[in-house]
């Protein structure tokens, strides 16, 4: 294993004749940063006055007009009557709500194919191969054309949904599946639940330290999962089944009613995992292979069993190494997601786009979006950082 | 994607300080050509032929302009710009001229630029299939529409469902080609953009006789080429030269009969517009012969209208309300004196 080292440097005090020596630098360094702060105060009166002259207005305030621009695919409600500001929101939402399940499908994807990467299987490892070099070296933008063509030539129109079961539908239009309304006394069923999540905390506490103790653990993860599931279960029975659904009809051109996932969605959804699981993939492989066979011997030498070897002694270090480079990949997926304007889904930079059209307020809604996506991947590099230091390794 | 365009631009008016304001006419006259804002390849509006020519209704128009200013017509700098960029580029002063684009309010009052004369009356219209049965747009409740993002007409389908009470399903598309393969192709049952527009995509589709048009059109789109807000002198030779043209189809001077025209013709008024007689291009900074050299270059206003979308053009849009006053249409030009 790699030692860590932690170098911890202690401030020196600066004394009266080191500063005469650092003068000079300090000097220097004084004067770059003025200048630069100089130009960038030049840039923006010139801009000011250069938008002035042209008779283009400036600010925020056109954030609060109705901007009449429809939008198909909101997580809340919408109605073109809504200002601006609220469309663009409608955008991030959107924005957000694509990463956050791209992120999330993209590293289950990524370790399904760093791990087939490095099977002993030469079929699954040569498929894992030919997976990543063919999704890493097209460009994004053909990949989400691919995926919507795809898709809008293998569906069917409304009238000849597929209907896998139940209610749900499939066409281009999207798929169609019954919205669940809660009643009233649904809320008896949140309150079990979690219940049950802090019954689990305390068991998984208990389970845990009895390990430490007596070197036997409770089967706390099963236990959990029959929690989780069991309570929330049976409040909704006792409860009186406090649900019903809304289920789509087709009515004319298309469905009405339900829950729609719209296939520039589902393109979208797909390209960004598919690109992005291939790098995630490279990564998990590396991590897995930096893994010293050494200890891997050791283990079986131990008489450990191979899922055992791979969660408990693989797969904590192979975290190590791949969560700096999958944080980067992360960040570049949020920022891909912009390319959702190119197949018709109403993300931040499509609709900001519209607004720019409407309004030539370039420079605020540019403003706007790099705010957003660097509000964005700071949180989420702040938390990958976070998650990176916990599993590094303690040096005690 | 668009976003490094809208970029540029941006740094553009960050850049630009004093270019725009030395004057127009003297940058063009200086540079020896006229930077022209073109689409990005609208067949019979401005789109490059097999040669890499650009050639259509607009590339026509900044043809004249430059023949007028600059002696030859040759002398244009196609920029193809994207529907959100064509306004920030003018203002800019990016580009001298822009193609013909909705004349409205608030692009006149507040977005930096000012119209010269509208050259095709448009109106945003619908296509659907055929087979759909459907002849009226108000029959299209809970349909899916594409649309094209960064001009009015998100605005004006929003518009027009709200006002009809129908519930329309937008996909909005950055490109036009993307929007209309999403129609072609199922994803909506309608595509929405000017008519114009509609008809040239249609001339380009695998089967044309599939879609049809329908008559109804939901909102104004006066088609006018525009220039920077403020330069009244360029403006104003724009606009004459426009005028120009169009004053040449009412008085039948056309691009075979120009000079005889200017030679033997009797009417005052054509002796004046054609240089004879007077000194009008002095009115607008040029010389005599700024109209004839304009249509030697490409015709008058028929001319140019059914070389783009005549009869024998794969457009062949009906004149309509972009004939001559005169034949019950809305063009028509202010006296040249």
């Amino acid at each position: 294993m790699r030692p860590f080292i932690h170098l911890k440097t202690k401030p020196v005090p600066l004394k009266a004749s080191k500063l005469r020596e650092q003068l000079p630098a300090l000097l220097a360094q004084t004067l770059v940063v003025g200048g630069i702060l100089y130009v960038a105060l030049q840039l923006f009166y010139n801009t000011q006055a250069n938008l002035e002259a042209r008779n283009i207005a400036s600010g925020f305030g056109f954030l609060s007009v109705e901007g009449g621009l429809p939008i198909n695919d909101t997580l809340l409600p919408y109605s073109p009557a809504d200002s601006y500001g609220y469309a663009f929101l409608i955008g991030t939402l959107n924005t957000l709500f694509v990463s956050a399940l791209s992120i999330v499908l993209a590293t289950i994807l990524g370790v399904l194919v760093g791990v087939s990467r490095v099977s002993r299987n030469w079929l699954v490892a040569r498929l894992g191969a030919v997976y990543v070099e063919v999704l890493r070296n097209v460009p994004l933008l053909l990949t989400l054309f691919f995926c919507y063509s795809v898709l809008l030539a293998f569906l069917p129109s409304p009238r000849n949904s597929m209907v896998p079961f139940g209610d749900i539908f499939i066409n281009n239009r999207g798929i169609f599946m019954p919205r669940p309304e809660f009643l009233g006394a649904m809320g008896w069923v949140g309150s079990a639940l979690a219940a049950a999540a802090l019954a689990s905390f305390l068991l998984m506490r208990k389970s845990r330290r009895m390990r430490d103790v007596t070197g036997r653990g409770l089967p706390a993860g099963w236990l959990s999962l029959g929690l989780l599931v069991g309570l929330p279960l049976a409040a909704y029975y006792l409860a009186g089944r406090p649900m019903t659904f809304d289920t789509p009809e087709l009515h004319g051109f298309n469905f009405t009613g339900g829950m729609v996932l719209r296939p520039e969605f589902s393109a979208l959804l797909a390209g960004l995992v598919l690109y992005t699981a291939a790098f995630i993939g490279e990564n998990v492989r590396s991590g897995i292979e930096s893994v010293d066979k050494g200890q891997i011997d050791a283990a079986k030498a131990l008489g450990l069993k191979p899922g055992l070897i791979m969660r408990k002694i693989i797969l904590p270090q192979t975290l190590r190494v791949c969560i700096p480079a999958t944080t980067n990949d992360y960040t570049s997926l949020v920022k891909n997601s912009s390319l959702a304007v190119a197949i018709g889904y109403p993300d931040m930079v499509s609709i900001g786009g519209t607004i720019i059209g409407q309004n030539d307020q370039a420079i605020e809604v540019i403003g706007m979006w790099m705010a957003v996506y660097l509000t964005i991947n700071l949180v989420l590099s702040m938390g990958m950082n976070w998650f990176n230091a916990k599993v590094q390794v303690v040096e005690r | 994607m668009k976003l490094v365009g809208k970029l540029l631009l941006s740094i553009m008016m960050v850049a630009v300080a004093s270019v725009a304001m030395a004057g127009t006419l003297e940058r063009v006259q200086q540079n020896n050509v006229l930077v022209l804002g073109v689409s990005e390849g609208v067949a019979g509006f401005s789109a490059p032929d097999s040669n890499g020519r650009w050639t259509g209704f607009d590339a026509d128009m900044g043809r004249a302009v430059a023949a007028a200013v600059l002696k030859d017509p040759e002398a244009v700098k196609f920029v193809p710009l994207a529907s959100k960029q064509k306004i920030v580029a003018v203002s800019s002063g990016q580009v001298d001229l822009s193609r013909g684009t909705t004349w409205t309010m608030k692009r006149d009052g507040k977005q930096g630029v000012d119209f010269t004369v509208v050259l095709f009356y448009d109106g945003q219209g619908l296509m659907v299939k055929k087979g759909l049965g459907v002849t009226k747009g108000t029959e299209l409740d809970g349909a899916s529409v594409a649309v094209v993002s960064g001009t009015t007409s998100e605005l004006n389908v929003a518009d027009y469902a709200r006002a009809n009470n129908i519930k329309l399903e937008t996909v909005v598309f950055d490109s036009k080609k993307e929007a209309f393969n999403a129609y072609v192709a199922g994803r909506c049952d309608a595509f929405t953009t000017d008519v114009s527009q509609l008809a040239s995509l249609r001339a380009g589709a695998s089967n044309p006789g599939e879609h049809v048009i329908l008559a109804e059109t939901f909102s104004k789109e006066p088609l006018a080429p525009f220039v920077c807000h403020g330069d009244n002198q360029w403006k104003d030779l724009v606009t004459w030269v426009l005028y120009g043209l169009i004053e040449a189809e009412e008085k039948g001077i056309t691009q075979a009969n120009v000079l005889e025209m200017k030679e033997k013709s009797t009417d005052p008024v054509v002796r004046r517009m054609l240089g004879a007689t007077g000194e009008v291009g002095s009115f607008i900074n040029l010389d005599n012969d700024w109209l004839v050299r304009a249509i030697q270059a490409v015709g008058n206003y028929g001319e140019m209208y059914d070389r783009n979308f005549g009869p024998d053009t794969a457009l062949n849009i009906p004149r309509g309300h972009n004939n001559l006053w005169t034949k019950g249409g809305l063009i028509y030009a202010m006296p040249i004196r």
